[in-house]
């Protein structure tokens, strides 16, 4: 082994045990008797400082010295870990890990100057008591069989040779060992580095320990994983072609073969997955220090909980949501949870809790950042949008609680009115959105005031292959990630044709009572049906100018949904994803492409780049806050009572409204398909006679039965109720709206419930069996019923 | 001693262009792509290179000459750049030829436009002039070019 081969060794056992240091040290302060835990961070320190003396880092040597003889005096008893101490031991972690990262970067430790922490450690030594007296060294030669596991001592002796300070050795005479640990660094350095061969031979021997404790795992290099994985992806395309091409034969052999082909790719994809999945407690790992650092800056009490860390994740992922994640527990600790006497104030415990939660929810990873401190004051983000003029004070006034919390992931909306050296790091919420949604998640915050916030990420496990549909538009394929997928729906004939709806210009379709925004691919991506370069004419003759048949992707972007009309809808399909060059990024609605089984290249979509594009999320916003307004101010309690509501007009001006449930289609006809029976109007109707009344005429006691007084059609509201159906005749469908209202009793009026404020305009409301009776007095039911 | 380098040449149209051939990482077939809607029209489309996924770039669209009649082969030249292997679509390659570094000359000064950025220099060949393109700027900043 070269000496590069031994640092680079020394240095990744290193960074491993100064991860476990801060979780021990962090441990330890809650459980300042535990000697076990004390016995496994003196162990790591001594390890550090060992390797380093023989490897010639001094500077390394001398930090992790003072820290040692100050770990022996604590695991002897001599002194109690304090806070103080904790502080001191963890900037001795950072000062070694700096230096490591140095070694990493250039070969040596830096220059650097770490007196003062030398001194703040050396001052710590002095107990602070009168030591109990302690019998000499064997009593230390004891203690060394009291740990849990047989102290090094091959590794250990030459080092001690190479150091001989009393502090360590024999740590009862603590009163002239103070004085000499000042200078404990220089002389040990040039023994430590004079003495390579024993040094050597310690490192053997740890080396040969850390193998017998790790038999079962070995380490790889990541690039050598991801290396595997693409070959893994390639492998996955192929399979893929040979399944679509066997498809088709007839050769009961070839079948089975590539059915078995198909089998054994599937789980050696999911194995390769698996090598590059890693549990989410190994960046959980970090945070109770983070957290005790910002909880002691600001002056807080923070215990911290974790749920789920043995949950999965790709390590790309893991690296990605690192730093959000990271961001989110500091902003938690520093601005979420008050400070002690706030909290005994409002009768919590003064120790607040920051709870990690990771569990897998339908494919997705969900990470939840729960904090029970005073919670987000919508007030104040309210008021900080408005000032800094990301929404108008009319936006605000008619958005929700939840709405004005997830203000706080808008770009240049910094809530912390206080600036403290946890915020103001450069990385804004809005950053930690962007972060998250870069990898294909979401993110949400909840806030209770008073009982703290939560803030909900969902993740995907893995971005190099995912589960997509395939559709086509204009002769060409396009993927779309199967996490933002919510349903597919189908009209056919008629239904395409009736279905679809404009308001105010935007195309519609009503899903079970609800407007979904449609996109058409096609116009989006402004592609016609000319097929495209070397396409077969037959994919291009598909499509033809307006398709006889609607197929819907109902798609969930960003918390909205939207519908993209496609041509056809093929399948789904697990791909594997490609980036795109640079020169095609700067185009947000493809999100990678992918190989198709015969060899072609698809396009993914990028669903929020899509809306955004297709500016459906805007509107939808609009309206859902217009909705949600609607049922605050007028200050309905009960939320039943919010009904969607048809609105039409009749005659010149009124405004009527039904209630959506009691409508059972809209339906234009022909002013000539009217017909008489008896002394009704009706048309046929499905197969049926479906009578017809004219709202206008009964509510203005007209009787106008002139049918050609106009040649556009007739607007038929299909009333149905217990199977039978009539058809109300009305001058123009004017919305759907759900809202909450009161009705205002009426009396007078056939045919009218009552009258209520609906889009802040009086509206009355229509009694249908009110109005079929005043408009037939004399009712036939054999001819309507089924 | 005269240093000599070669190129891969290729036409569009009439006139012959070279690249150097260190640049080139192989010359394919047309083969059908997948067009990129609302992609500057210089970038014709996505071709699959054995699972490597390519961007193929019209060079006569690139370099403003005119379209070619419809039904006119092309050829993959495909180039490493920074970012990657870039499929040039050219009409037809020719051969691989040795100059002598002496024989260059500067772009002439009546060249226009996108071709005046994008050619490096001009050799002197018996059989014409032989234009030498810059690559690695004719794949890059295409959002300033085409449609």
């Amino acid at each position: 082994m070269s000496d590069l081969e031994i640092v680079k060794e020394f240095l990744v056992e290193s960074y491993e045990n100064l991860d476990r240091l801060d979780r021990d040290l962090i441990a330890l302060e809650k459980d300042p008797s535990n000697r076990e835990i004390l016995a496994s961070v003196f162990r790591t320190i001594h390890t550090i400082k060992g390797t380093s003396g023989f490897l010639a880092f001094n500077k390394l040597e001398s930090v992790t010295h003072v820290g040692e003889s100050l770990l022996a005096r604590l695991r002897d008893g001599l002194l109690t870990l304090t806070s103080e101490i904790t502080t001191a031991l963890l900037s001795m972690v950072d000062a070694v890990r700096q230096m490591l990262g140095n070694i990493d970067k250039t070969g040596g430790e830096g220059e650097r100057n770490d007196q003062e922490l030398i001194a703040t450690l050396t001052r710590l030594l002095q107990p602070k008591a009168e030591p109990s007296p302690v019998p000499t060294t064997t009593k230390q030669k004891k203690r060394h069989h009291d740990l849990p596991q047989p102290a090094p001592t091959a590794a250990e002796a030459p080092i001690q040779q190479s150091a001989p300070q009393e502090s360590e050795v024999s740590p009862s005479v603590p009163p002239p060992a103070a004085a000499d640990l000042q200078h404990a660094g220089e002389p040990l350095a040039e023994k430590g580095a004079s003495k390579p061969p024993e040094g050597t031979d310690g490192n053997v021997q740890q080396q040969a320990r850390g193998q017998s404790a790790s038999d079962s795992t070995i380490r790889v290099d990541v690039s050598q994983l991801d290396k595997l994985m693409n070959r893994m992806g390639e492998l996955v395309l192929l399979r893929n072609q040979i399944v679509q091409f066997t498809s088709s034969s007839e050769d009961s052999g070839l079948l089975a073969t590539s059915q078995r082909l198909n089998l054994i790719t599937t789980e050696l994809q999911e194995g390769v997955m698996k090598t590059r999945m890693q549990p989410i407690g190994n960046i959980w790992t970090k945070f109770p220090r983070t957290v005790r650092d910002v909880a002691l800056g600001c002056g807080k009490q923070v215990r911290i909980e974790m749920e789920g860390k043995e949950t999965e994740l790709d390590k790309t992922i893991i690296e990605a949501i690192k730093d959000p994640l990271t961001h989110i527990v500091r902003n938690s600790v520093d601005h979420g949870i008050e400070s002690p006497e706030a909290r005994t104030a409002a009768g919590k415990n003064p120790e607040g809790l920051l709870l990690l939660r990771a569990f897998h929810e339908g494919g997705q990873v969900n990470i939840e950042i729960t904090d029970d401190g005073a919670g987000l004051n919508s007030e104040r983000i309210r008021n900080k949008a408005v000032q800094k003029g990301l929404i108008t004070a009319d936006q605000s006034a008619r958005m929700t609680e939840r709405e004005i919390t997830n203000l706080i992931w808008l770009p240049g909306l910094a809530t912390a009115e206080k600036v403290t050296n946890v915020s103001g790091r450069g990385v804004g919420m809005d950053v930690v959105k962007t972060n998250i949604e870069k990898i294909g998640g979401t993110v949400d915050v909840q806030s209770k005031a008073g009982q703290g916030s939560t803030v909900r990420m969902k993740i995907p496990l893995t971005l190099a292959i995912i589960p997509a549909l395939i559709v086509s538009t204009a002769g060409d394929r396009y993927a779309i990630p199967q996490v933002s997928l919510l349903e597919l729906v189908r009209l056919e004939g008629e239904q395409a044709r009736k279905g679809i709806e404009m308001v105010r210009g935007a195309p519609v379709y009503r899903l079970r009572g609800r407007l979904l925004p449609l996109v058409y691919l096609n116009r989006e991506l402004k592609v016609d049906g000319k097929a495209p370069d070397g396409a077969s004419s037959a994919a291009a003759s598909a499509y033809s100018g307006e398709a006889e048949n609607a197929n819907i992707v109902v798609l969930r972007a960003d918390d909205h949904q939207f519908g993209l009309v496609v041509d056809e809808i093929n399948d789904t399909e697990e791909i594997v994803v490609k980036p795109l060059g640079k020169q095609l990024k700067i185009i947000n609605i493809y999100a990678g492409a992918t190989i198709m089984g015969d060899g072609k290249v698809a396009l993914i979509l990028d669903v929020l780049g899509l809306a955004q594009r297709a500016n459906v999320l805007g509107e939808m916003r609009d309206r859902e806050a217009t909705e949600k307004a609607g049922k605050q101010s007028l200050g309905v309690a009960d939320a039943n009572q919010s009904n969607a509501m048809l609105l039409f007009q009749y005659g010149e001006s009124g405004r009527m409204a039904i209630d959506l449930d009691l409508v059972a289609r809209l339906e234009e006809f022909p002013r000539d398909a009217i017909e008489v029976a008896g002394n009704q109007e009706a048309v046929q109707y499905r197969g049926q006679i479906m009578p017809l009344v004219r709202v206008s005429d009964v509510l203005e006691c007209k009787r106008n039965m002139a049918p050609g007084s106009g040649q556009e059609a007739l607007h038929v509201v299909v009333y149905a109720d217990s199977g039978r159906s009539v058809g109300l005749v009305v001058d123009r469908i004017l919305d759907i709206v759900e809202e909450s209202f009161v009705i205002q009793q009426e009396t007078g009026r056939r045919g009218v419930l009552g009258s209520a404020v609906i889009q802040k305009r009086v509206t009355d409301i229509l009694d249908v069996p009110g109005l079929i009776a005043s408009a037939h007095p004399v009712q036939e039911p054999t001819e309507v019923l089924t | 001693m005269t240093i000599t380098q070669q190129f891969c040449t290729f036409f569009l149209g009439e006139q012959l262009f070279g690249i150097q051939v260190e640049q080139v990482q192989e010359v394919i077939q047309y083969q059908d792509m997948t067009r990129v809607p609302l992609v500057p029209e210089v970038i014709r489309g996505l071709i699959n290179l054995r699972g490597q996924i390519v961007m193929a770039v019209d060079l006569r669209r690139r370099l403003q000459i005119e379209e070619r009649t419809a039904g006119a082969s092309m050829v993959n030249v495909v180039v490493r750049t920074q970012e990657g292997p870039v499929s040039l679509l050219v009409d037809s390659i020719g051969d691989v030829v040795e100059v002598d570094e002496k024989t260059a000359e500067a772009p002439p000064h009546t060249l226009e436009g996108e071709m005046r950025m994008l050619i490096a220099g001009v050799h002197k060949l018996d059989q014409g002039l032989m234009h030498v393109l810059n690559t690695e700027k004719a794949c890059e900043s295409l959002e300033r070019t085409g449609a």
